[in-house]
């Protein structure tokens, strides 16, 4: 698989990857905005409200029934935060030609009932519905709620949100309630043509049709694509340090039966020039899998939690160590994840460790290139600010990281906060402002 | 080995069955780096109660579960969980209430880790100790599960719907139940469902057959075990215990699900009838239906909103459901589309597009190895091949789908469990 880039219209890229190993092809739109508080919402919003109807295909009912005919082809609405760079747009799996009866083609069909999601909404005036947009902000509000349901995603996005306070990343890919109540259709219209005219745009194809005839077809369903100055001036702010000297820490109570602890770090220096490697090798070391320090003995070895595993967000320089646990093993727990840490930055990290984290990086790396899903993932977060390699050359490097440059990485890192979600909520007493 | 091509999908399918019971399928993939295997028992948590030799046997609930757990561990005092990893795969195992499937997936040492995994699923090793110690790690999860309305709002329908069925209870089992499991416990229930002949080994790749066929002959025991037989409880009614259950959890808008029981097909008929019921389902609540559309342009739906039809240790279950502030109104406004398909049928128009697009998500879901090799492992368990599906569904009938809502869709069948929000004070 060979990925082809080229800019098919001023300021829009497609990032082409042949493949004939899928039974389906992959098609990605991305608008890129910076990630800020006022406007995530907004962004979020609108290929939700495009997916409703377009002038051919007016509501649901009549856009659904065309994507059955095209065999089942399917276009999403698709919000991301990658670092600081809010991508907003479509993802559609299109069945192929091979496999269809009489070898009918439905990606040109498919690009340009995607390109008509984007270009042509159904609009009154001009404008677009109100009763879309009303309806469709009322399900992103409802998202936004929903984050409390599943605690254990709930307690990363706290910590997140606490830790990045005083930044914009703390807003999350949807924007906050209080912005996402204010939206009306006239500002969400002006808002839409504004993203339309500044936005670079990131495409991305993985299938059986030529790079010829994916820009060609790519084209044609674009031509309409009203383009302006391109703001290009997209970035993430990479803090280095924690906000305080001493960790902060914060406790949240909900009527919960078990115990999140999350626990955020700053990345640190290593994020003055990533070495992307060192740090997926670092992360499977630490927290990354079921042979890493915390899973084996957080876990496995003193049973304080059901699971223990980090996570490192290498755009924007952070790492989150999350655990559920009983409420009272959240002390020994905490004491032994930064132990375990310890330990990382003195270099205790035997052979069989590492090569379990390298062989295991380098695999999942590997087997990237068997999921369409996954390699539009890792173009797209490499054509906004990763390295310029493939999957299976970033596997190659990750299986020459060395200890040193493992606990390179976790001396590095700056611990920010703590966070605990606690049980006891939801009686009588009211909950202060925190 | 049988081989059998299937080429409108692309795809080739390797089968046999060894003398000592164990099938094995093998997807050949030529040109991708990755490697899937799972090793599967048809056991799960509704398999509490059988019989073998004669003799009625009753366990806990949580035992396949719990077993499932403990496999991981060997004698030499290793985890397989570890070995795998240690060896660049990735593996894991989840337990249902009909399947335990344990599985990995890697791009390197394909046969070692293959042979890892037979090794550990058929080698028991279990002491006191060990046994008791992970009572800690499942209570956890027992308690993880019950603070998750999704799981809640499953069970509760599943309650509401069986009167007998072990389907009722969750898969885990409770605090008490898993602290009657002995390690004697465990080593009868091993002895009894993983036997070969109550196995099946599915492995996606780029690999040979016949490799894969060699490795399970040389490793696994050449008798072939007498298979228990399970014993679910006497037939259910059709119709549901209770109609509504309510329950307040800490969630944001209701969470709510519809069910209705169905008798299930088996042998011959099983595949059509999930591909019947899955296309009725389609047609009646799917993405492009006026039910949805309409139910989701007015606010009462959002995407959360899902349907199936689920097969399981003897059951079938329509489920859909997802979040609305007014489950209720869902619930009339389905008993009202279904009145409409009794009276004057699908739109004929409306059938053979849903025909396209059931075809495409099925070719879309060739695309997931994990999925395929699940998919053939418990459609060998149940008494089909899930490649054949595409063929049957071209010759499925708008009549037959007509028939399945009006047999089995009726208002009285259905029972609504709902999760609600405890109101926050301002």
């Amino acid at each position: 698989m060979e990925l082809t880039r080229s800019e098919i219209l001023p300021g829009v890229w497609l990032s082409h990857l042949r493949s004939d190993k899928f039974k389906t092809a992959c098609l990605s739109l991305n608008l890129l905005t910076q990630l800020q508080r006022d406007t995530a919402s907004l962004n979020a919003l609108i290929p939700y409200v495009l997916r409703r109807g377009t002038r051919r295909y007016g509501d649901m009912e009549a856009l659904s029934a065309r994507l059955d005919e095209l065999y089942g082809t399917a276009i999403e609405p698709v919000v991301r935060r990658i670092g600081e760079i809010q991508c907003v747009g479509f993802y559609a799996s299109i069945p192929e030609g091979d496999f269809l009866p009489d070898g009918q083609d439905v990606l040109h069909d498919a690009a340009e009932l995607m390109g008509e999601m984007l270009l042509a909404p159904n609009t009154r005036g001009g404008l677009l519905l109100p009763q879309y947009v009303d309806s469709e902000r009322e399900k992103m509000l409802e998202m936004i709620r929903s984050r409390i349901n599943e605690k254990r995603g709930y307690a990363l996005f706290r910590c997140i949100e606490e830790m990045c306070c005083c930044e914009d990343f703390a807003v999350g890919r949807l924007g906050s309630e209080s912005e996402c109540e204010n939206i009306h259709y006239k500002k969400l219209t002006r808002h839409y043509h504004d993203l339309l005219q500044t936005c670079p745009i990131e495409l991305f194809y993985c299938g059986r049709a030529s790079q010829k005839k994916v820009v060609s077809v790519l084209r044609d369903a674009l031509a309409t694509l009203p383009r302006g100055e391109i703001n290009y001036d997209i970035g993430t702010d990479v803090r280095m340090n924690a906000l305080e000297d001493e960790a902060r820490t914060v406790e949240e109570k909900l009527d919960v039966n078990q115990g999140k602890l999350v626990i955020g770090w700053r990345l640190g220096e290593c994020m003055e020039e990533p070495d992307l490697a060192a740090m997926h090798v670092f992360n499977a070391v630490f927290g990354g899998g079921s042979t890493s320090k915390l899973f084996m003995n957080v876990r496995e070895k003193l049973q304080l939690c059901y699971y223990a595993g980090s996570l490192i967000d290498t755009h924007k320089g952070l790492m989150l160590v999350s655990s559920g646990v009983e409420f009272s093993d959240k002390d020994a727990a905490q004491a032994e994840i930064f132990a375990q840490l310890e330990a990382m930055k003195q270099g205790e990290i035997s052979e069989e460790e590492l090569e379990a984290a390298r062989s295991g990086v380098a695999g999942d790396l590997r087997s990237l290139e068997d999921s369409q899903g996954e390699l539009e993932g890792f173009y797209l977060s490499q054509a906004l600010d990763g390295p310029d390699c493939s999957p299976l050359e970033l596997a190659e490097l990750c299986e020459n990281v060395s200890k040193e440059d493992v606990a390179a990485i976790a001396r590095s890192v700056d611990c920010d906060l703590i966070y605990f979600l606690t049980g006891g909520g939801e009686s009588e007493e009211e909950d202060d402002d925190d | 080995m049988t081989t059998k091509a299937y080429p409108r999908l692309g795809e080739t399918l390797y089968t046999t069955t060894l003398p000592n019971g164990l099938t094995i399928h093998v997807v050949p993939k030529p040109g991708f780096c990755s490697y899937y295997a799972v090793l599967a028992a048809n056991y799960g948590g509704d398999h509490r109660r059988f019989s073998l030799g004669g003799e009625m046997i009753d366990t806990p609930a949580g035992v396949a579960h719990y077993l499932e757990h403990k496999m991981f561990d060997l004698p030499e005092g290793d985890n397989a969980l570890n070995l795998l990893s240690a060896n660049g795969a990735d593996p894991n195992a989840f337990t249902s209430g009909s399947i335990t499937c344990y599985y990995f997936q890697c791009t390197e040492k394909f046969e070692e880790n293959l042979r890892l995994l037979i090794h550990f699923v058929t080698t028991p090793y279990f002491t006191a100790e060990t046994v008791q110690k992970e009572q800690g790690i499942i209570g956890q999860e027992i308690r993880m599960g019950e603070d998750s309305p999704g799981s809640a709002v499953y069970y509760n329908l599943l309650k509401q719907l069986y009167a007998n069925h072990p389907i009722r209870d969750r898969v885990v089992g409770t605090v008490e139940s898993i602290a009657q499991i002995t390690e004697e416990t465990l080593y009868a229930c091993h002895k009894v469902f993983y036997a070969p002949s109550n196995l099946c080994l599915c492995v996606e790749g780029d690999v040979d057959g016949a490799a894969i066929e060699a490795i399970a002959r040389e490793m696994l025991p050449p008798e072939k075990a007498e298979l228990p037989v399970a014993d679910f409880g006497p037939e259910e009614s059709l119709l549901p215990q209770e109609t509504l259950h309510r329950e307040c959890m800490a969630v944001s808008a209701p969470q709510f699900l519809i069910g209705a029981k169905f008798r299930p097909v088996e042998g011959e008929g099983a595949l059509r009838q999930r591909i019947v019921a899955q296309l009725a389902l389609r047609l009646l609540v799917g993405s492009s239906s006026r039910f949805y559309t309409s139910l989701y342009a007015d606010g009462t739906l959002n995407r959360d909103f899902d349907y199936e039809a689920d097969f399981s240790a003897g059951t079938a279950t329509v489920i859909l459901g997802g979040e609305s502030e007014e489950p209720e109104t869902v619930l009339a406004a389905l008993n009202e589309r279904i009145a409409e398909v009794c009276k004057s049928g699908f739109a004929p128009d409306a059938f053979e597009r849903a025909k396209r697009a059931s075809y495409g998500a099925r070719l879309r879901g060739l695309e997931d190895f994990d999925s395929v090799c699940v998919s053939l492992a418990s459609g060998q368990f149940e008494g089909y091949c899930p490649f054949d599906a595409p063929g049957l569904l071209d010759q499925v009938t708008k009549a037959e789908c007509e028939a399945f809502v009006r047999e089995n869709l009726q208002p009285e069948r259905f029972a609504l469990s709902i999760i609600e929000g405890k109101k926050a004070e301002a």
